[in-house]
């Protein structure tokens, strides 16, 4: 079967997952970014190409950053944005996302970005647009439960090539509840298609999915082993919503063994970056001497996320 | 022009090298001492790197990439490649010269146009060009021009560079 993010021609039509998207195809989104950085240095922030088409902000689950950072990125594009809260709307009324898709579809939406708790919403919506002669309508997955959140896994992937050029003589570590995180799941796949040769997730056992290891990465349990020589760090947010049960004894014993500290850090190359998709819990997973310290790029990412937003949107709209 | 048209004889391609300096003398006297030059990514900013050196005064140079920019988006998708554009000067108030390497159907330079506005409000813009081929689409006509040069629809004129040395080809169109 046809990977169903790219058209007949193997060109991206809709953005749902790293996993399984042919490296040409990531690298091309890469490349394209970096004139869309320059955009946000002009006098005029806007470029014409989405001039006439209308971005549909799909969040059936809450996000401020990253519907505001499609938005920006929509709107420089000259597209019309439409925000959609759909929790409130009309879900509670009993409509189906289908239902909701076809009648936005009939108020001539060019781009659906989307956002559910539910793993794979995005990708039926797309298929629901392949399947029903509706191909020019595309989507793009802004995260979907725990499975993936492909543009957060670009833009880190854009900050990495960005202060570190290559992809084939790093060493990433991933820290933290891996288990919850979609980011980590988009970013390892996408560090593994580039040819990184070594991807590390670090975390205690219960924040860490069972068979991790087949997705090619290093289990380390211990953070000083974890991320002795990384040339990145990328630290995840501790999901307390999402946590169910006891997975940890305390949020000050997590810092504890799993905090980016100095000391911690210390144990990386010297010039490692630190990364973070945010938001940040201080204290929790990372030390505010950290996120604030001259080797974090950290606010460098969320710039980048615009420029990555608008090469996503502009290629599928293109093809 | 019938699509049978056969390629133009070696002969018939101007040698790029001559032309750039009959155009470098056709705009010696004209062009202002601070004017800057925005060279049209990828043969434009050649030429654009090289006519600063060869016109007195003080040039900076800047390029430019019009993929942002193009009309035809909507019909053939964005082009890989697209170039970061950069204009190290202010645009507000400068006067620049546009450099491209042919000039066609002035799209391209309708484009770079644009562009230019979203930097700032410039005081002047010329067009600076190595060929002119004809077949305008655009109401867009160089201010300085080095060659004029009928070429069949079919085909495409191409600057190419080996080291400094720069060199028109013939492709055909669809390649192109």
């Amino acid at each position: 079967m046809r990977n169903p993010q790219l058209n007949a021609n193997g060109e991206l039509t809709h953005l749902l997952t790293l996993e399984g998207l042919p490296a040409p195809v990531i690298t091309h989104i890469l490349d394209t970014a970096m004139p869309f950085v320059g955009i946000a240095e002009r006098e005029v922030k806007k470029v014409p190409l989405l001039r006439g088409k209308a971005v549909f902000n799909l969040f059936f689950e809450n996000s401020t950053r990253t519907r505001t950072t499609f938005e920006i990125a929509a709107k420089r594009l000259s597209a019309d944005v439409i925000n959609l809260n759909i929790g409130v709307s009309s879900t509670t009324k009993g409509e189906t996302l289908l239902d909701t898709v076809d009648n936005l579809v009939a108020m001539d939406a060019d781009i659906f970005v989307v956002r559910h708790a539910q793993s794979g919403a995005p990708h039926l919506i797309a298929a629901h647009l392949n399947a029903h002669d509706r191909s020019h309508v595309h989507v793009v997955n802004a995260g979907d439960g725990r499975h993936s959140h492909p543009t957060q896994g670009l833009l880190d992937l854009y900050t990495i090539r960005h202060y570190k050029k290559e992809f084939h003589n790093l060493t990433v570590a991933i820290v933290g509840d891996v288990l919850h995180s979609r980011v980590a799941r988009s970013l390892i796949h996408g560090l593994t298609t580039l040819g990184t040769p070594e991807v590390r997730v670090v975390g205690p056992k219960t924040l860490l999915p069972e068979k991790v290891e087949s997705l090619g990465v290093r289990v380390f349990h211990d953070m000083r082993e974890g991320v002795k020589d990384a040339d990145v760090v990328v630290m995840l947010r501790l999901q307390n919503e999402r946590m169910k049960g006891a997975l940890l004894p305390s949020a000050g014993e997590y810092f504890k063994h799993y905090g980016l500290t100095p000391d911690k850090l210390a144990l990386a190359k010297p010039d490692v970056i630190v990364m973070h998709p945010g938001p940040m819990n201080r204290g929790v997973e990372i030390d505010s001497a950290v996120a604030d310290g001259d080797r974090a790029v950290i606010l460098p990412q969320v710039t980048f996320g615009i420029a990555v937003r608008m090469a996503v949107m502009s290629i599928i709209a293109g093809n | 022009m019938s699509p049978t048209t056969p390629m133009p004889l070696a002969s018939q391609i101007p040698d790029a090298e001559s032309v750039l300096a009959a155009l470098a003398e056709r705009m010696r006297p004209a062009v202002a001492f601070d004017a800057a030059f925005v060279g049209i990514y990828s043969g434009g900013a050649w030429i654009a790197d090289r006519l600063a050196k060869m016109i007195p005064g003080e040039h900076p140079v800047g390029y430019i990439d019009v993929s942002f920019y193009r009309d035809d988006f909507a019909r053939s998708g964005l082009k890989s490649g697209a170039k970061r554009s950069e204009l190290p000067f202010d645009v507000e108030g400068a006067t620049i010269i546009l450099v491209d390497d042919v000039l066609y159907t002035g799209r391209s330079v309708r484009a770079a146009v644009n562009e230019l506005f979203d930097y700032g409000r410039p005081a002047r813009i010329e067009l600076a060009v190595l060929v002119d081929r004809g077949g305008r689409e655009l109401p867009v006509e160089a201010t300085y021009c080095g060659a004029r040069l009928a070429v069949a629809r079919n085909l495409s004129l191409v600057l190419a560079r080996d080291g400094e040395h720069l060199k028109f080809g013939v492709e055909s169109a669809a390649e192109a």
